[in-house]
């Protein structure tokens, strides 16, 4: 009973930067169509700028927090507007190399700035573990959680309740109609893709405290927050939280019970699964180009 | 191009690769060329599937790493010998593929490339956890030289000759597959697929038989590149090398069996000039991917001729 709540905390630490990192990869998909292979170096960027203001540069930790946050989004912007807006020819492969050449290129400005080395910083908090039921519960894992829960609720307030939100979905349904109707389709664009590298940056900054952050750390987060967007259902807001959560209680239940080598497989065995067997996700929606 | 230009080409190749391995005697430079080699031999299979087809894979290298490590233990734990140890190494690639493929080839667009994603990386996990067959994450070790008949293929020159003689066979193979019926019905799957079913391909079965080819050639590489180095680590075969493979692709330019050769030769050379820009190596290496993609979509080979066309239309105004 104490080892599976063990497992069920930090499956559940885990899950949430997959959830906030799907929810990034799910929303720039619902509204451009792109998968960013280069989400994870956002995440990387965001702890690393988290690490150097709070650590280095002693911000207090809220104002580092949203700072690094504009600088990551605007870095997603800055990206958007030299690397993907010139495409003429926006196939998915083309994509696809473009946005890798944008993870291999990021991976390098992450190392000539931070270097090789590997950098941590306190919890954003000091206090001492929780004790649940004879487990541990760390006081960061419910930072996180209180923060991705607030994240939800903001991004569901900004989809159903503000103009701007609306005419995001409107754009994800149609691009096309949207245009007619008025819709700066262009400006939606550009707005998903600050939405979606600063979701990153979220993730990378609250995670800043219980990893230790090095230039080479997104392209794994990136993978799994991917197949975590996917196994909730692409394009789905909920879709991601569930997958991302799922996904990170199972991880941390195979390397429970399973073995620890494995836990990277975990992500990728369900991805195939998901593909396979229902590629429309857990509890997305319309169709998908299968055959 | 008609057969006889086709001949001309396959001669000059032939020509300039004996007179390459003839006259260098650099190891430095023999092993960057067996390396290119290896790689065209890779970019050529998934040239098959990618460009002609259509099918996009992001997991090409596990074909590699299946085919490297299915030799390696073989001629090491099992002593086999290397010559039979090939047909078992390009046999298994084949049957893995073939598994794979009748689930994954249903899929397409972003799906598909997701779901050989996975794939590549779960056979590079097991490659790297598997430690009591595959020596895990520190690597292989101790693979022999290949042997056929009474020649040793070790030295660098042998090693030379005999990857761009397979190189060759390949390219050959390549041309008549995609010059013959088969190969036009590959190409009407690449325009529409649903339009090559209406017209009576068997677009499922022709999808899945490239894949499997395309697989076996890639572990035919993983077997030379094996038997090259008689080292063999996993980080060889992750995702990054997968996307090397496409993105060699794409540079060299899809459905073009030179574009391949081009590809690797450029993907191979590319890192070693880099090395000049030490620490920035990794930052010019992503700008040039994506100055390549977004101001020649089309890749090398193509971009290059659409840039001369448009010159020659300009000036013929």
């Amino acid at each position: 009973m104490q080892e599976i709540l063990q497992y069920l905390f930090s499956g559940l630490t885990n899950g949430a930067i997959y959830a906030v990192i799907a929810l990034g990869f799910s929303m720039l998909y619902s509204s451009t169509e792109l998968i960013n292979f280069a989400h994870g170096e956002f995440v990387m960027l965001g702890a690393l700028c988290m690490v150097t203001l709070a650590v280095n540069l002693g911000f207090p930790l809220i104002p580092a927090f949203f700072l690094s946050i504009c600088a990551v989004a605007a870095a997603g912007l800055l990206f958007e507007r030299l690397a993907i807006r010139p495409v003429r020819h926006p196939e998915p492969i083309v994509l696809i190399i473009i946005t890798v050449g944008a993870s291999i290129f990021l991976r390098g400005v992450g190392m000539l700035i931070w270097g090789k080395d590997a950098h941590s910083m306190p919890p954003f908090s000091q206090h001492p573990p929780l004790d649940v039921a004879g487990a541990r519960l760390l006081i960061q894992s419910i930072w996180i959680l209180i923060i991705v829960a607030a994240l939800t609720a903001a991004l569901q307030m900004f989809y159903r309740r503000t103009l701007t939100g609306k005419a995001m979905t409107a754009c994800a349904v149609s691009k096309k109609a949207a245009w007619i109707v008025g819709i700066p389709t262009k400006w939606m664009v550009m707005l998903a893709f600050g939405l979606s590298t600063g979701m990153g940056a979220v993730a990378g900054a609250i995670i800043a405290p219980i990893t230790m952050s090095s230039y080479d750390m997104g392209t794994m987060l990136g993978l799994k927050g991917f197949c975590a967007a996917m196994l909730g259902g692409l394009g789905s807001l909920w879709g991601a939280i569930l997958g991302g959560f799922l996904l990170g209680i199972l991880e941390a239940l195979g390397v429970g019970y399973i073995s620890s080598g494995l836990k990277d497989a975990t992500a990728f065995v369900l991805l195939l699964l998901v593909l396979y067997v229902r590629p429309q996700g857990i509890i997305g929606a319309g169709e998908v180009k299968r055959f | 191009m008609n057969d006889k230009a086709h001949k001309i080409a396959y001669a000059v190749f032939a020509l300039a690769v004996i007179l390459l391995g003839w006259q260098v005697d650099n190891q430095y430079y023999l092993q960057l060329m067996i390396f290119i080699g290896l790689n065209t031999l890779l970019a050529l299979s998934l040239n098959m599937l990618m460009g002609y087809a259509g099918q996009i894979s992001l997991g090409h290298a596990a074909f590699y790493g299946i085919g490297a490590y299915v030799t390696a233990i073989l001629t090491t734990t099992y002593q086999v010998a290397p010559v039979l140890a090939l047909p078992a190494a390009v046999g298994t690639a084949m049957l893995v593929a073939w598994i794979v493929g009748i689930p994954t080839l249903r899929l397409s667009g972003y799906y598909l490339g997701m779901g050989t994603l996975g794939f590549g990386m779960i056979v590079h996990i097991v490659l790297r956890e598997w430690s009591s067959v595959t020596g895990g994450a520190s690597g292989f070790v101790g693979i022999p030289p290949l042997e056929i008949g009474l020649v040793v293929f070790a030295s660098g020159k042998n090693y030379f000759f005999l990857v761009w003689a397979v190189v060759l066979l390949c390219l050959i193979m390549c041309r008549r597959i995609i010059d013959s019926r088969v190969g036009r019905a590959l190409r009407s799957i690449h325009d529409g697929e649903k339009a090559a079913a209406a017209v009576g391909v068997d677009t499922k079965k022709l999808k899945l038989q490239v894949f499997v080819f395309s697989a076996g050639m890639a572990a035919l590489a993983g077997f030379l590149y094996a038997h090259l180095v008689y080292f063999i680590s996993p980080g060889t075969f992750s995702f990054v090398a997968s996307i090397r493979i496409v993105t060699m692709v794409v540079i060299g330019g899809m459905a073009s069996i030179w574009g391949a050769l081009l590809g690797a030769s450029l993907l191979t050379l590319l890192p070693e000039w880099l090395h000049a820009f030490s620490e920035f190596e990794m930052v010019v290496y992503g700008l040039i991917l994506m100055g390549v993609m977004i101001f020649l979509p089309r890749g090398l080979t193509r971009g290059v001729l659409d840039v001369y066309e448009r010159y020659r239309k300009n000036h013929d105004r």
